[in-house]
């Protein structure tokens, strides 16, 4: 039978969509990750609830408060990223606005992971 | 080419009703919620880098977090987010179990759904708890 797809829109199997299972794959990682981030991340901010900043400041210039930190941000805001696009794709329907507020989602999560990990070097460096 | 005139004008198409004329499932419920979580999550990472930042910028920058985050709204929203993680946390190992085959029986996802929801609002209250009776700040 006739086709008129090209043999590398064949053999790539990737439909309209022009992506397969990348996203999916992106956001279970994450969430794997943050898992056990997160409850550190509690057992955190449960130690500093009414502490002062002289404790914040000690615990987080330590380096691997620092790299544990770094990685829950870093992981949640990619995780994050990925879940609003998820919300995009499914109640926005003009392409327009579409990549808008997608080009929106991704430069607020690197702006946010910017930053944070900027406050945690100079955390680390006062 | 001519207009059918028997073809229905698109907007007053009748539409079976669906969302709004069924009981709500609390499956439904639960992954309704999980998406409203992630999208507080989002603020709540937004209010996570603001407290980095007061961190770093010395006595003053804590002191403008807690006036801030101290008043009432403040600890609402605090509270808001606390469940929201606690939410996230027991959903989201909900969906990496059903992501391995597990829980989709009728019964079991109806009860596990109930068990997210208790389990959330308990975890939410304790950390809440644990602040107010002093057994948080063991880090000093």
């Amino acid at each position: 039978m006739k086709t008129a797809q090209t043999p590398l829109h064949k053999v790539q199997g990737m439909g309209a969509s022009h992506s397969g299972t990348g996203h999916f794959w992106r956001e279970r990682v994450t969430a794997v990750a943050l898992a056990p981030l997160s409850l550190w991340f509690l057992f955190v901010l449960l130690g500093l609830a009414g502490t002062s900043e002289v404790t914040a400041l000690q615990f987080l210039a330590h380096p691997w408060n620092a790299l544990l930190m770094g990685a829950f941000i870093c992981f949640s805001l990619y995780h994050a990223a990925l879940g609003l696009q998820v919300v995009i794709d499914d109640y926005i329907h003009t392409a327009g606005m579409k990549i808008f507020l997608l080009l929106v989602v991704r430069f607020s999560c690197l702006a946010v992971f910017a930053v944070s990990i900027f406050a945690l070097i100079r955390i680390a460096a006062l | 080419m001519a207009e059918n005139p028997q073809r229905p004008v698109a907007a007053v198409r009748p539409l079976s009703p669906h969302l709004t004329i069924y009981r709500w499932p609390v499956t439904m419920m639960t992954s309704i919620t999980h998406r409203a979580t992630g999208m507080a999550l989002s603020v709540g990472a937004v209010i996570l880098a603001w407290w980095l930042v007061c961190i770093s910028n010395g006595p003053e920058g804590w002191q403008s977090f807690n006036s801030i985050m101290g008043t009432p709204l403040g600890l609402l929203v605090l509270f808001g987010i606390t469940w929201s993680l606690a939410y996230h946390f027991f959903s989201g190992l909900r969906h990496l179990a059903w992501d391995l085959g597990y829980g989709f029986n009728k019964k079991v996802a109806e009860r596990n759904s109930v068990i997210v929801f208790a389990l959330s609002f308990l975890a939410a209250i304790a950390i809440f708890a644990l602040v107010w009776t002093g057994h948080a700040g063991y880090l000093q």
